[in-house]
């Protein structure tokens, strides 16, 4: 990847904020993520993190705050800042009523996918997935759900994936090759990714910088290598139980 | 490419009925029953009665444009409630899909699957009973075409009403064709009604239909302006439609609603 590339920004979040009434589930969020980077979104439950994500996606409005995909005003250009975006979330399985193919196909007209044919037969190898072509989806075991979930993320070659704990139901063979899949959609394409995850040690293998969340408000942000040692944690689980239990003692988020 | 994404959203349900037995006899079993049973009660009443009025043309051809306006209704909602079942709106919504090219891909969904419902009952009606559409002229069109924009209109209104209170409220759609169908007047004359009613009928689209398939066939002269208004109502109950459903979209959104589907309400 070249510099100019690499500082680009695919996703730019700038003061975000989203209240359900007295509650705050989002706070003055600022973040951005570049091309190639896989950014991971820590925090725990309630933190803020789906509320976040579901923002991204569109499908809930923020009270303040602008979402920008590359150069594309997510309110104002809805079309073409989703067109450029995609997610997989195990709370967002695909239709069980539908084939794989059937659901590829649905999803690749909407997303205006080019020689879908192709595409979907590209897909279907790369995830292992042929010999399920024609099952539904919803006798499919759970990892395999998963694989088709990530197919149809990446069906329009986006250049934003948002991940909400993609590997939360693989076994760990599974969750090795779906993690090397990402890895590889990140280093071959122009993509960057947004990573929710409660594995700690994933989230240290795969993510170039975490954000942790806290309340709704980013509270540290840096490299998942370094940054337990920057604030006198041995691991980065350690951080975390140290940001969901006693939030106050770290560092706010500058 | 809003076409390209409007197929999306009729292949998906194409999908769907292939093979599916249980959701391919409903587009023609219940219309064919109804047919069927009133191809004999109008058949009984010819016998029975003086009057020298022909209940086939009245009674069954009236049974045959509402049963086609339930369906066209019910086209759109049952393609919404497939998203509904399948909790597949965060999947659908967090892509470049706009409402617009939603709600086309269920008008178009349901016209073809209402078309199904009408061949089948004009095939039935004109082989077993007789049923002669010449006698409503060239008429007929313009009776289809507001009956189709009325239940399209009221389609989309019912999709809104579910979205906003949520999957439960499924069962207050069912019914509401049959809420409607004493204030049209398929069976009867408006005048017939007391004037409150009355009033009520004059703001539904489908019941300048049945006034003047009536007025048809008793040989009176039917306006031509009258059904225009007709058809300048279910136009504006198609606009008001949509601007309902984007509201409510919009307010599904605002809230949260709409990644929170399943969950019903945000209390």
């Amino acid at each position: 990847m070249n510099d100019s590339n690499m500082t680009t920004n695919i996703l730019s979040v700038t003061n975000l904020c989203k209240n359900y009434g007295d509650m705050v589930a989002v706070d003055h969020v600022t973040f951005d993520i570049k091309r190639n980077e896989i950014v991971g979104l820590l925090g725990p439950n309630g933190a803020g993190k789906t509320t976040t994500i579901n923002m991204i996606l569109g499908v809930l409005e923020s009270d303040s705050g602008t979402i920008d995909i590359e150069e594309w005003n997510l309110k104002t250009h809805r079309p073409e800042a989703l067109d450029r975006a995609n997610f997989a979330a195990v709370y967002a399985p695909l239709p069980g009523n539908l084939t794989v193919t059937q659901n590829l196909r649905v999803f690749g007209l909407i997303y205006g996918v080019k020689n879908l044919s192709e595409r979907i037969e590209s897909l279907l190898n790369q995830f292992e997935l042929e010999t399920h072509r024609n099952t539904k989806c919803g006798v499919l075991s759970s990892g395999e759900q998963t694989r088709v979930s990530l197919a149809k993320a990446i069906i329009n070659r986006p250049h934003l994936l948002l991940l909400d704990e993609p590997t939360v139901s693989l076994d760990p063979s599974m969750a090795h090759d779906i993690r090397t899949r990402i890895r590889q959609f990140t280093t071959d394409g122009e993509g960057g990714v947004l990573w929710t995850s409660h594995n700690m040690v994933e989230v240290e293998e795969m993510c170039d910088r975490v954000l942790f969340l806290s309340h709704g408000k980013i509270l540290l942000e840096g490299n998942p290598k370094t940054l337990p040692a920057e604030h006198g944690k041995k691991t980065l689980e350690e951080l975390f139980i140290a940001v969901a239990r006693e939030p106050l003692s770290l560092e706010p988020h500058s | 490419m809003g076409m390209v994404r409007t197929s999306a959203i009729v292949l998906r349900y194409y999908y769907l009925m292939r093979g599916s037995f249980s959701r391919v006899v409903p587009l023609f079993a219940w219309v064919a029953i109804d047919i069927v049973l009133w191809g004999f009660i109008s058949r009984y009443l010819n016998t029975v009665t003086s009057s020298g009025l022909n209940f086939v043309p009245t009674l069954l051809g009236a049974v045959l444009l509402w049963d086609f306006f339930i369906r066209v209704m019910q086209g759109v909602t049952m393609t919404f409630f497939e998203d509904v079942w399948s909790r597949n709106f965060l999947n659908f919504f967090a892509t470049p899909l706009s409402i617009g090219e939603y709600l086309s891909g269920l008008v178009v969904s349901s016209t073809l699957t209402s078309m199904v419902g009408l061949i089948v009952m004009l095939v039935l009606s004109s082989t077993l009973f007789g049923l002669s559409f010449a006698v409503y002229g060239l008429m007929l069109v313009p009776f289809l075409l507001v009956l189709f924009l009325f239940g399209i209109a009221l389609g989309i209104m019912a999709c809104s009403m579910v979205l906003r209170f949520g999957p439960a409220t499924e069962w207050f759609i069912w019914p509401i064709p049959a809420l409607i169908t004493p204030f049209v007047g398929v069976f009867y004359p408006i005048s017939t009604l007391p004037h409150w009613m009355q009033h009520i009928s004059k703001l539904l689209p489908a019941s300048y239909v049945f006034e003047g398939i009536r007025m048809i066939l008793s040989g009176k002269t039917f306006s031509g302006v009258t059904l225009l208004w007709g058809g300048g109502l279910a136009l504006l109950y198609i606009v008001l439609a949509f601007w309902i459903f984007s509201r409510t979209y919009r307010h599904a959104v605002r809230t949260g609603l709409i990644a929170r589907y399943s969950a019903e309400t945000l209390s």
